[in-house]
């Protein structure tokens, strides 16, 4: 089979800075995994990985663009931005670090879950970020 | 235990949904926190915040959570509303506070589920 023939490829610009509309990617996607009948909890976890990863662009990085790659084997998700960077990765990934202003706690963001969220619910990921420059998160979920 | 039954035992106000009432609900979470929401993911769950804002029906509809609880009278805005009708989430609206609520609904049978680690 060729790879590229029976791949989908979803594309998004997240605007920044603009919170009441953060999700609208993630949920697009979800609605076009689940009419492509993908298991529901396949479809769940893309979803609320994603979701996390969008939020987090338009809190702490003013916006970026996410690709979703769909393939009969995994759904794969590349979140680009050109935000402040990450310095410390491996501190960002710990359970409740977050650098959150407090507006943005009172939205109910900036628990510092959202990073190990987007781990625990994907089989790969990684983040490669270079301060002033921008961050790249690659997600990927397996189907079978 | 349904929708309905949330409903009646919260004296809660239902806001949208009542073609949703005889839905089955599972499990429960109670959290301002929308990560600590998304941590787990459960069946057919209802969650009750005293968060009211658009990300909180994002995030149910991440989780395909069935119903959001809002407590302390907080009221959804239209934005909301409009939100959770596309989504068939059902919302409710109840004066208790999140202790109190919680803990009617645990007195009934409903469970979080496992603790954490
Ligand atoms: N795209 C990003 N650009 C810059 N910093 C980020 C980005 N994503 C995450 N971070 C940093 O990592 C920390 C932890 O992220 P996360 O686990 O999602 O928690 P939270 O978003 O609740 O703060 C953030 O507080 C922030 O400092
Ligand atoms: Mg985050």
């Amino acid at each position: 089979m060729k790879d590229t023939e029976d791949k989908i490829t979803l594309f998004y610009k997240i605007p920044g800075n603009d919170f009441t509309r953060a999700g609208e990617a993630s949920s697009n996607v979800k609605s076009k995994l689940k009419m492509m009948g993908v298991r529901p909890d396949i479809v769940r976890k893309v979803a609320i990985a994603m979701y996390e990863g969008e939020i987090n662009m338009v809190i702490h990085a003013s916006g970026g663009t996410i690709e979703v790659i769909i393939s009969p084997e995994e759904i794969e998700m590349i979140l680009k931005d050109q935000g402040p960077g990450i310095e410390d990765i491996e501190l960002a990934m710990t359970a409740g670090y977050s650098t959150a202003p407090d507006n943005i706690r009172n939205l109910g963001f900036g628990a510092g879950m959202g990073l190990p969220n987007m781990k625990k619910y994907t089989d790969e990921m990684s983040v490669e970020s270079q301060v002033g420059i921008g961050t790249t998160v690659t997600m990927k979920v397996k189907i079978i | 235990m349904t929708i309905g039954d949330i409903k009646e035992t919260l004296g809660a106000k239902l806001i949208v949904g009542e073609e949703w009432m005889s839905r089955e609900v599972h499990t429960a979470c109670g959290s301002d926190m929308m990560s600590d929401v998304l941590a787990f993911m459960k069946d057919q769950s209802v969650l009750l915040t005293g968060l009211c804002n658009l990300q909180v029906i994002r995030t149910a509809e991440m989780m395909d959570i069935v119903c959001i609880v809002f407590v302390r009278g907080k009221m959804p805005d239209g934005a909301m509303i409009e939100m959770a009708k596309q989504k068939e989430i059902a919302l409710l609206s109840t004066g208790h506070r999140m202790f109190s609520a919680c803990g009617m609904l645990y007195e009934k049978g409903l469970r979080g589920g496992a603790p954490y680690r």
